[in-house]
């Protein structure tokens, strides 16, 4: 059995049908609202409904130019199937995400235009820093307005944390560059391999285009300031996945039979402790530091560990790292919350130090941002290394947008695509403009 | 991108989507917005003189969890003045000139009356007048609505009165609770009508109240015979439009009605002879959004079909339908059962064996479920195992060559021992 295998397989056709036939098509729908690009839901579903499979497609794509991602990675649970009223009436909401996967796979796999071309072509040039979903949207809505976006990534393969960071049970990496693959069909230009700041400097950039977006995402996983984190077995939740989803194989050798701690909260941290249990170790620990009500990674998820064997260590935090030339064992510390939720200042429990006897430690306790190459933007404000941004996601350099990640501190897919969208209709409106006053 | 528009006796219209005459189109408010959301055009609710409704006025039959599936009314026609209607027609296609607007009408049988009814519809701006002879309660029993459109020579003589008066198009409305659609049809046509609409609702009962032993919709405990429509009369709707589109001595545009709630439907409609078609309940229950998919799928469809125009895809499937002497005895299909999609359920067994013409085995498989297989000596063809499989594609019709030529009741009746074969009904 392949222990990677969807976890939200795709529907059968007729199975889809009588899926989107449930559906009340709610006037002024809740899963619409709850969806952070708004996708016309009940729309799309009575298309499958009918059989206009084009149409549907068109509409989720038309709201989210990541349609067929968001609907493998989408924490639907809390978002549009977390709205929808039949979860109340049936205890059983529609399967938002496994429709909205039935439309947009038929599009990917039958191709073919779905939008009008733009009335006005190439307008501006604009340079989109960052080949991920913040910054594909904000190209795909460039386009979609007339402008030609060129979108720079250093790494060697486009799609951002969709191919490199997704774990590998809600989406292949071969998949996320089908979809960018169709995303660069609508007109999108995309120069993998190329670091803006390195091998493209960012005068060059101001030069030759008429803005500039940045969604950069962030950078690696903060270290966790402790004694023995330089030896050999500890490595950061982003690195494994990527990792393994570049080469199975050696990330199965690295992982299989190893007893694994993994510290950290957050989905990532579900993330890398799930695909480590697939990848066969031995034992797996999330270990965090406050308790189980604060833990921020959704519910859904924190069972999907549960399911695959992972222990949880609540309310743990790491103090150092044993080893002889290589990771033993990690010592903990019982902490204790003084207040209320997850603002409440932590202190520790003098006397309750343990050892978590371990083979490999996974960083993951949040991402840094990009520092070096936040800190270069000429002009552009920064708070707690996050670009300040206005409504329109314009930094305090007019030239400047930014969106993603890079903003957020760490969202959904869909959140990332939301605000590229909304950046790319921001930035048209500023270059036409900006080429009214010239 | 296919050509949506249409011409519909003269009439233009951005597609071939209308509103029916009946409660989404009471007002102008709600037409405008109709409008805004697609509909290419609308006939109003039907003008005559004011009359008065009775509180509890709708019902429905739902069919596995599914809401509405039929629908029936007893409402009657607008509640509202002719002046109001006529006044915000105008307002209406001021606002939308390129929409389609068709006052639909209904008057006493006065050949004065209709004709002041006429002119000061034509007077507002409407594109044409539908000829309300259908309405199957309430306005019957005043002499008025199904009761002209049962009667075929009344629907020819208000239609003549109707065309003395009218410069626009006159569309006159069916009624299906007639023997044969077709006698109503041709006295339209004969009265001069410019073209039909069809059907009309059916005379219904949607249910009873047993507990209170009151028929619904419960009025005070009683209620009236209601028209039925939605997506229950669908089939019965297809098959008038068809025969009515058949007949040459109609020969005039046809606007398809009952039980359209996607372009699927609207498809149907469109390929039996429709050029236009109008929708109601599934407004009623959606809301007039719905159209955005119907605009949508039937330009998807078309452009998959290659087809550029509505105008090319009304009536292609006319010739297909033809009388049961016309079809040919010796086609032959038998099921085939995929059983790598058999899912166990044996529900194609027990319908062959009771219901049909037990041709299916059947034996328990390893897993507790159900075995089957084509019984093919015996396996007539009928269809049936195919329609309760709740798989789909797992039962499916394969074609059997017989080697015999096209043989049709009409041939087999003029010479019985030259096709004697088929008198051995597994041939």
């Amino acid at each position: 059995m392949d222990h990677f295998q969807e976890i939200k397989p795709a529907l059968a056709a007729d199975e889809a049908l009588s899926e989107a036939n449930r559906c009340l098509m709610c006037y002024d729908a809740p899963c619409t609202r709850a969806c952070p690009t708004h996708i016309d839901v009940p729309s799309f579903i009575k298309k499958i409904a009918t059989g206009n499979l084009r149409g549907s497609a068109r509409t989720i794509l038309t709201a989210n130019v990541l349609g067929a991602s968001c609907a493998r990675v989408c924490p639907t649970e809390v978002l549009c199937e977390g709205a929808c009223v039949l979860k109340d009436l049936h205890h059983k909401p529609i399967k938002i995400g496994q429709l909205q996967r039935h439309a947009t796979d038929w599009l990917l796999e039958k191709g073919g235009k779905i939008f009008e071309p733009p009335v006005e072509r190439a307008i501006s040039r604009v340079a989109v820093v960052g080949a991920g979903p913040a910054g594909l949207a904000c190209a795909a809505e460039l386009v979609r307005r007339g402008h030609h976006p060129v979108v720079f990534d250093a790494s060697p393969q486009a799609g951002g944390l969709n191919t490199y960071g997704v774990a590998e049970y809600k989406m292949t990496p071969a998949f996320a560059l089908r979809e960018v693959a169709w995303v660069r069909e609508l007109g999108v230009e995309i120069r993998t391999g190329v670091a803006v700041g390195q091998d493209i400097s960012l005068a060059e950039l101001e030069r030759d285009y008429a803005a500039i977006f940045i969604g950069i995402g962030l950078g690696r996983v903060a270290p966790l300031r402790i004694p023995g984190e330089e030896l050999p077995g500890v490595i950061d939740a982003l690195d494994l996945i990527a990792f393994l989803k570049t080469d199975r194989a050696a990330a199965s050798a690295k992982v299989a039979g190893k007893r694994v701690v993994v510290i950290g909260g957050g989905n990532t941290a579900i993330d890398a402790a799930t695909q480590s249990a697939r990848l066969g170790a031995a034992e797996v620990t999330i270990v965090y530091r406050r308790g189980r009500d604060e833990m921020p990674a959704y519910q859904h998820e924190q069972e999907l560990a549960r399911h695959d064997g992972a222990r949880f260590l609540f309310e743990s935090a790491p103090e150092h790292i044993d080893g002889t030339g290589r990771v033993e064992g990690i010592g903990l510390r019982k902490m204790r919350s003084v207040g209320e939720g997850r603002a409440a200042r932590l202190e520790p429990i003098l006397g309750s130090d343990f050892r978590v006897a371990c083979d490999l430690v996974i960083r993951a306790n949040g991402q840094t941002a990009q520092e070096a190459l936040l800190a270069s933007l000429p002009g552009v404000k920064l708070e707690k290394n996050r670009p300040l941004v206005d409504e329109n996601l314009q930094t305090s350099n007019p030239r400047y947008f930014a969106g993603g990640d890079c903003i957020s501190g760490g969202q959904e897919v869909v959140n990332a695509v939301a605000e590229g969208k909304r950046a790319g209709a921001t930035i048209d409106a500023w270059v036409r403009r900006q080429m009214e006053v010239a | 991108m296919a050509d949506l528009r249409v011409k519909f006796a003269g009439i233009s219209s951005p597609n071939p989507f209308w509103l029916a005459s009946a409660p989404p189109t009471n007002t102008g408010d709600q037409v405008m917005r109709a409008f805004d959301a697609g509909w290419g055009g609308a006939v109003w609710k039907t003008i005559g003189d004011p009359i008065v409704n009775v509180s509890s006025r709708y019902s429905s039959v739902d069919l596995g969890g599914v809401r509405m599936m039929g629908l029936n009314n007893i409402e009657l026609i607008t509640d509202r003045t002719p002046e109001i209607n006529f006044a915000e027609i105008a307002e209406v296609k001021k606002r939308y000139p390129k929409q389609a607007l068709i006052a639909s009408l209904m008057v006493e049988s006065k050949r004065e009356a209709w004709h002041e009814m006429v002119k000061r519809a034509e007077g507002a701006g409407a594109d044409g007048l539908e000829l309300n002879f259908g309405c199957p309660h309430g306005m019957n029993e005043r002499g008025m609505g199904a009761a002209v459109g049962q009667v075929p020579d009344y629907t020819c003589k208000i239609t003549e009165w109707v065309k003395e008066a009218a410069r626009t198009p006159v569309i006159v409305k069916l009624t299906p609770n007639i023997t044969d659609v077709t006698w109503a049809a041709r006295a339209a046509k004969k009265g001069g009508a410019d073209a039909v609409s069809l059907i009309n609702t059916i005379n219904s009962i949607t249910g009873i109240d047993l507990d209170t032993f009151a028929p619904r919709p419960n009025v005070a405990g009683r209620s009236s015979h209601g028209g039925y429509c939605g997506p229950a009369v669908k089939p019965i709707a297809l098959n008038m439009v068809a025969s009515v589109a058949q007949d040459r001595e109609v020969g005039i545009p046809i606007s398809g009605i009952g039980g359209i709630s996607s372009w699927r439907d609207a498809a149907e409609f469109i390929v039996l002879g429709a050029s236009t078609v109008q929708v109601c309940t599934a407004v009623m229950h959606y809301g007039f959004r719905i159209v955005e998919d119907m605009i949508d799928g039937l330009s998807n469809y078309l452009d998959d079909k290659r087809i550029g125009s509505v105008a090319d895809l009304v009536g292609r499937s006319v010739p297909a339908v033809t009388k049961w002497e016309e079809l040919d005895l010796n086609y032959k299909i038998i099921a085939d059962v995929n059983q790598q999609k058999c899912i166990g359920c044996g529900l194609c067994y027990v319908a062959c064996n009771d219901g049909a013409h037990q041709s299916i085995g059947v034996k328990p498989r390893d897993d507790g479920r159900s075995h089957v297989w084509i019984l093919e000596d015996l396996c007539v063809g009928c269809n049936l195992c195919s329609l309760v499989c709740p798989v789909d594609n797992c039962i499916t019709m394969k074609k059997v060559d017989t080697g015999r030529p096209t043989v049709t009741w009409k041939d087999f009746s003029k010479d019985p021992q030259k096709h004697a074969y088929l008198k051995n009904p597994h041939h």
